[in-house]
């Protein structure tokens, strides 16, 4: 039995890189033939969960192909689908390896598992575990029973914060374009065609959009039941607008500045509020379409009146901030 | 989710009692507990908190639950729109999320 053991597991960090396992048959603890066969995607850091939350225990872990990505994204893109699984099971030889005829799949694989049709393709049938890991072992002790409390999903303060770090790093690429933007602006007439002048001016015009970001993907999310409005886009404009009333005071030299900077902030983190969508689990298809069609042109005008405010106070200044 | 909702009234989820034969899957595998199971059958409880993942419809064996299911992501859907546009669909993939 050890024997066995040793040749289809322990092979846990030989994938191709840091956050991706080789799918198939991994042992944790010592398994036999009658141990449950839990089922997961190959992200390295879930199944580094899974062994932290299972640890002391004996089963078997079916690791299938979902290149990297968790099971929740990797269902919603099919990567974690039946086919998928019922491959696995095949190539591992898992009916040899157990007398059961069961799999327990993570719940959040259901959006791209039908269980009922697992059974024809590989002669195992499979049963939706809790949708987090922790609640795993009370599921098991429970004979594979989970209450509601264990299927619902749940949104708090640290998650909602951590994803967002997922989202600064996505959007590195498209802060690095604004900041290119903010310099090009700034040399066409706000930074007073000095090169000190340039440099302040575009910093600062980038600063205000930095603040709109984070306002987007930090201020948003953690007091995301606070702001009475449902649209994330909407959230982000409300936030944007008050940080960028802050910025204003502090930055602005006339009102025209002012306005392009409280515009410009709002615009930025209406954006990104609206992104952070992505990383929640509870919006839908329908509804972040609908705000996207209703708030992207509100953003997009929003981004041409304050550059336009911006540049026509450097141009005409003061005669600008008498004419009207 | 009773604690965070999104928009109101917009998701595709149609449920067809008639079809329904009260296996419960729908109940197990929906992280928002839209459904409900009562006197055999499932119940829609919370239409507005469906998420519109798919879950319930690829695991009802009869068919009896249609949504059109897919992320609600908003980089996803923007490429989406992108990769629609003939010059640009070289630059953008239509599922360009949570890789
Ligand atoms: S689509 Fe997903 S969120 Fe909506 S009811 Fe079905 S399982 Fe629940
Ligand atoms: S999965 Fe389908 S058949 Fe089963 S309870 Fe739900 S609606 Fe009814």
């Amino acid at each position: 039995m050890a024997d066995r053991i040793g040749a289809i597991s322990v092979r846990l960090g030989i994938g191709r890189d840091n956050y991706r396992i080789a799918p198939g048959l991994y042992a944790l603890g010592e398994p036999g033939a009658a141990s449950p066969v839990l089922v997961t995607c190959n992200f390295k850091l879930t199944v580094d969960l899974l062994r932290r939350e299972l640890a002391g225990r004996a089963l078997w872990l079916l690791v299938v192909e979902t290149y990297g990505i968790n099971v929740w994204c990797a269902a919603g893109k099919k990567s974690f689908s039946t086919e998928e699984i019922a491959g696995r099971v095949r190539a591992a030889g898992l009916e040899k390896v157990v007398t059961h005829r069961r799999l327990i799949l993570p719940q959040l694989a259901a959006p791209g598992v039908a269980a009922q049709k697992l059974r024809k393709l590989c002669g195992f049938s499979g049963v939706f575990g809790p949708v987090r890991a922790d609640d795993l072992p009370a599921f098991l002790d429970a004979d594979m029973h989970a209450g509601p409390e264990m299927r619902n999903v749940e949104f708090k303060l640290a998650e909602r914060l951590k994803v967002a770090l997922v989202e600064v790093h996505g959007a590195r690429k498209f802060m690095g374009w604004i900041l290119a933007a903010c310099f090009l602006l700034a040399l066409l007439g706000p930074g007073g065609f000095s090169f000190a002048g340039i440099a302040g001016a575009g910093a600062g015009a980038f600063g205000v959009a930095l603040a709109g970001f984070l306002t987007g993907v930090f201020i948003v999310p953690a007091f995301l039941r606070r702001i009475p409005v449902r649209a994330f886009a909407a959230k982000g404009l409300i936030a944007g607008a008050l940080m960028g009333l802050l910025l204003a005071a502090i930055l602005g030299r006339a009102w025209p500045e002012k306005t392009a900077a409280l515009m410009a902030c709002a615009a930025f983190a209406s954006w990104f509020a609206m992104h952070y969508t992505g990383s929640t689990p509870f919006t839908s298809l329908s509804g972040v379409d609908r705000e996207m069609r209703r708030y992207m042109p509100v953003q997009a005008v929003l981004i041409v009146f304050a550059t336009m405010f911006w540049l026509a106070w450097a141009w005409w200044g003061d005669s600008v901030t008498r004419g009207l | 989710m009773k604690e965070f909702r999104h928009l109101e009234n917009i998701v595709t989820l149609e449920y067809h009692p008639d079809k329904c034969v009260g296996c419960g899957a729908c109940t197990t595998v929906c992280p928002h507990g839209v459904f409900n199971q009562e006197n055999g059958k499932a119940l829609l409880a919370d239409r507005d908190g469906c998420m519109e993942c798919g879950a319930c419809a690829l695991n009802c064996p009869t068919r009896a639950i249609v949504v059109r299911s897919g992320v609600g992501c908003a980089q996803a859907i923007l490429y989406g729109w992108l990769s629609a546009i003939p010059f640009l669909r070289r630059l953008f993939v239509p599922d360009a999320c949570c890789s």
